[in-house]
């Protein structure tokens, strides 16, 4: 074969650079997050539902809130009616979702931060102040 | 039948063809049928509230420009305005976002004014914001239906979908567009606590305006700026439905001579001014 | 046929490496500006593009141009063309590759571009701008390499390539349309809002685009063994000056209605361009520039003997050439904004980064001519020495 040492050699580095995340994190593996659902606001609901059920939220809460975000902005519609529960809420990730959850770094970021998800909605939307906790 | 290799190539290729044409054929065919909003994004295609419809709600702003400029530095509706949707003050005029602000009659009617105009108002500042037209300029030109008309008048602004392009802020005849060329969460360092945590910021990257508080709209309140001037008892920004002829809005023009911002274009302000 | 872009001596590899220093500095000027925005750049609230768009407006100018090759050649046969049509097409690959970054740098989200595509909005011309920029770069690719492919192969054409070629001259005129209407339609800006937008652009296109085509056909000659031919040359040449011509009395059109009918919103933008106004006058040395390189252009073009001679040629390609980049770039698009709609003026200078980016832009541009023209002359030596 022509260059078989050049070869091999380019071959060694190539899945030198192909592994590297695996070599890197080796060892690092994390145990699945929980998130923490002990906020003070949600600890003071007596019926300790959130606005759909727990699975719905787990696999689709991005598709539910891009659906609240064109009702509230494009449509004007700002009431939103639960199918869980049948309560009316605001439509608002600030001041629905987060008047709950605001332990965004327990909840939000637990599962993000495994998956390696950074969702920018933040970017605009204001993270809540996480009770006791200084800005 | 004998088909070619060349020949099943070319077949497959003009169907391929077909496939992705018919997406864009069927939307400028039916315009915003494959969007899953309703009569709003339609609307908003036309780029105006629907022809022969009377809409329910025409929502306008009545300034008195002559009440107004007895106020002296008062900034109130500005002060509310920014504080409640979190606008930055940039300090550098050219990157300045501002969505409501003062200015004299010389800069907002510049085809009105001349050496002749009374001692009253010469120099005087009053209020100006988007102009919510009833034939939008910028609605027509964005590229992504970012600002759109709805109904009820407002020309609203969906800052997630804003791809930044500024054609909007080009086509606005009435320099009433904001751009976000950096940061703004920038501006609030140290300033935090300012935030109002009921509403976000924009980020870089974004237009921004005036949109008449729908946000307050939608709980019956008025907009923050007449809020800030009625809790003033200047009572110098009058906000209602021009389509109810009950309104306060309608009953003050019936009253007073108004003028609106470069009526000449054609693009029939919603913000009339009191002169 | 790419292989014969990765064969050239040791000029061509420094040309090449200069490009991608260009283009290596300019990207890291853009990822500065992804990072901190927009206002890395010298636009303001009240001049909202700037150098960005002002190259991609001229851009489109030239990339339109090609047509002024294809019909003569296509349409009427025109045979000293039929060597050279395929540099134009190849200057319009590269122009509108370039149009199409000069948008992606200036838009605040780049990332959610593809809006444009998921909520298509028919009634912005942006809308349509892009549909028509990327079906003229498809279409140039598809004529452009199959014809080369044909030469080199020493066939003529396939027939499928016909349509495309017809296509390809309403297409032309429709890019530069389309970006004028982007102008053209504003109700508030006074400079823009004139019915002979879309024909300025045109008579600009016409005789910008040739007249960079007639200096790279000129360099061509001179760095490789094809020659493009004088006729050729000179029939461009011709080209450019009426075109030239035209474009000149159009603006002069402009000055025509502003100041006769002496309506203020009329004349202030070129007042501001021209004289200055309320003592705010950055341009005017770059607006009579403009035009006294477009008079020395036109004058060498217009006579004979001059334009027959190839250093008085080059003088007034180039010169054609800047004054329509300073008018079309500079002047329309800062002016238009100047004065803003409260008739006051904010000025406008583009800042470092902008710059920077602005020319690897041109040098991303300068390599995919460079590539496309290796290829083309490698097969045009070929023809010629058989």
């Amino acid at each position: 074969m022509y260059d078989l040492n050049k070869i091999l050699v380019g071959l060694a580095i190539f899945l030198l650079f192909f592994t590297f995340p695996i070599l890197y994190g080796m060892g690092s593996a994390v145990p699945a997050p929980k998130p923490k659902l002990d906020t003070p606001e949600i600890q003071k609901l007596t019926d300790k539902k959130c606005v759909e059920d727990t699975h719905f939220m787990r696999t689709s809460h991005m598709q539910f809130l891009n659906y609240w975000r064109d009702k509230a902005v494009r449509e004007d519609h700002r009431t939103y009616d639960s199918k869980l529960n049948g309560k009316k809420y605001d439509i608002s990730l600030q001041n629905t979702c987060m008047k709950c959850h605001s332990n965004k770094k327990d909840f939000c970021d637990s599962c993000h931060t495994y998956a390696s998800v950074k969702p920018y909605c933040w970017d605009c939307h204001i993270e809540p102040k996480a009770a006791k906790e200084s800005m | 039948m004998k088909a070619s290799r060349r020949e099943f190539l070319k077949l497959a290729g003009v169907s391929a063809l077909f496939g992705l044409g018919a997406n864009a054929a069927f939307e400028l065919l039916t315009p915003g049928a494959l969007e899953a909003s309703s009569e709003v994004a339609h609307g908003a295609a036309h780029g105006e509230a629907a022809e022969g419809v009377q809409a329910a709600t025409r929502w306008a702003m009545v300034i008195d420009v002559r009440k107004c400029i007895l106020q002296e530095d008062c900034q109130d509706c500005v002060l509310a305005c920014n504080s409640t949707h979190n606008i930055p003050t940039v300090g550098n005029p050219k990157e300045e976002i501002k969505w409501i602000w003062k200015d004299t009659f010389e800069h907002l009617f510049p085809d009105q004014h001349s050496q002749y105009v009374d001692e009253g108002l010469e120099g005087k500042a009053f209020p100006v914001m988007c102009n919510h037209c009833q034939y939008p300029p910028c609605v027509r030109v964005c590229p992504t239906k970012a600002t759109f008309k709805r109904p009820d008048g407002i020309v609203m602004m969906d800052m997630h979908r804003c791809i930044g392009c500024r054609f909007c802020m080009a086509a606005c005849p009435y320099g009433a567009r904001s751009f976000n060329w950096r940061d703004p969460r920038k501006y609030f360092e140290g300033k935090e606590a300012m935030l109002n945590p009921e509403q976000p910021t924009r980020t870089k990257g974004v237009v921004e305006k005036c949109t008449f508080c729908p946000e307050r709209l939608a709980k019956g309140l008025e907009p923050a700026c007449v809020e800030a001037c009625k809790k003033r008892k200047s009572d110098c920004l009058i906000f209602g439905n021009l389509n109810d002829p009950e309104s306060e809005v309608r009953k003050i023009l019936r009253k007073r001579t108004s003028i609106r911002r470069k009526p000449e274009l054609g693009t029939q302000p919603s913000v009339f001014f009191l002169v | 046929m790419i292989e014969r872009a990765l064969k050239g001596n040791e000029k061509y590899w420094g040309w090449v490496g200069l490009l991608l220093l260009l283009i290596g500095v300019g990207f890291a000027c853009y990822i500065y500006q992804l990072y901190n925005g927009l206002g890395i750049t010298g636009m303001s609230r009240d001049i909202s593009w700037g150098v960005y768009i002002a190259q991609f407006t001229y851009l489109v100018g030239v990339a339109a141009s090609a047509v002024m090759l294809v019909i003569p050649k296509y349409l009427h046969n025109y045979k000293k063309y039929t060597n050279v049509v395929i540099f134009g097409e190849f200057l319009a690959i590269a122009a509108v590759t370039m149009c199409m970054l000069f948008i992606i740098v200036d838009i605040g989200q780049p990332a959610r571009v593809l809006n444009v595509l998921l909520h298509p909005t028919p009634n912005s011309i942006l809308f349509w701008d892009m549909i028509v920029l990327n079906g003229y770069l498809i279409i140039n690719v598809i004529v452009g390499w199959n014809t080369l492919l044909a030469d080199k192969k020493d066939v003529p054409s396939p027939g499928w390539v016909k349509p495309f070629i017809y296509l390809s001259i309403p297409w032309a005129a429709s890019i530069h349309t389309v970006t004028a209407f982007l102008y053209a339609g504003l109700p508030g800006r006074h400079l823009w809002l004139t019915a002979i937008m879309a024909p300025r652009f045109l008579a600009s296109a016409f005789a910008s685009g040739p007249s960079l085509l007639i200096l790279l056909l000129l360099l061509v000659k001179s760095v490789s063994k094809f020659d493009p031919g004088k006729e050729a040359i000179q029939s461009l040449a011709k080209t450019v000056c009426y075109a030239m011509i035209i474009n000149v009395f159009f603006l002069c059109m402009e000055f025509f209605t502003a100041f006769y009918s002496n309506i203020p919103g009329h004349m202030y933008s070129l007042q501001y361009l021209f004289a200055g106004l309320h003592g705010h006058d950055r341009l005017v040395p770059w607006m009579w520039t403009s035009a006294f390189l477009a008079v020395v252009g036109i004058f060498i073009m217009l006579v004979p003997p001059l334009r027959k001679q190839t250093a008085y040629l080059v003088l007034g390609c180039a010169s054609i050439f800047l004054s329509t980049w300073i008018d079309k770039g500079v002047g329309l698009v800062i002016g238009g904004f100047i004065p803003n709609p409260f008739e006051t003026v904010t000025e406008y200078y583009p800042t470092f980064p902008e710059i920077a980016i602005s020319i690897a832009i041109w040098a991303i541009g300068a390599l995919v001519l460079t590539i496309l023209y290796k290829i083309a002359i490698s097969v045009r030596e070929e023809q010629q020495m058989a």
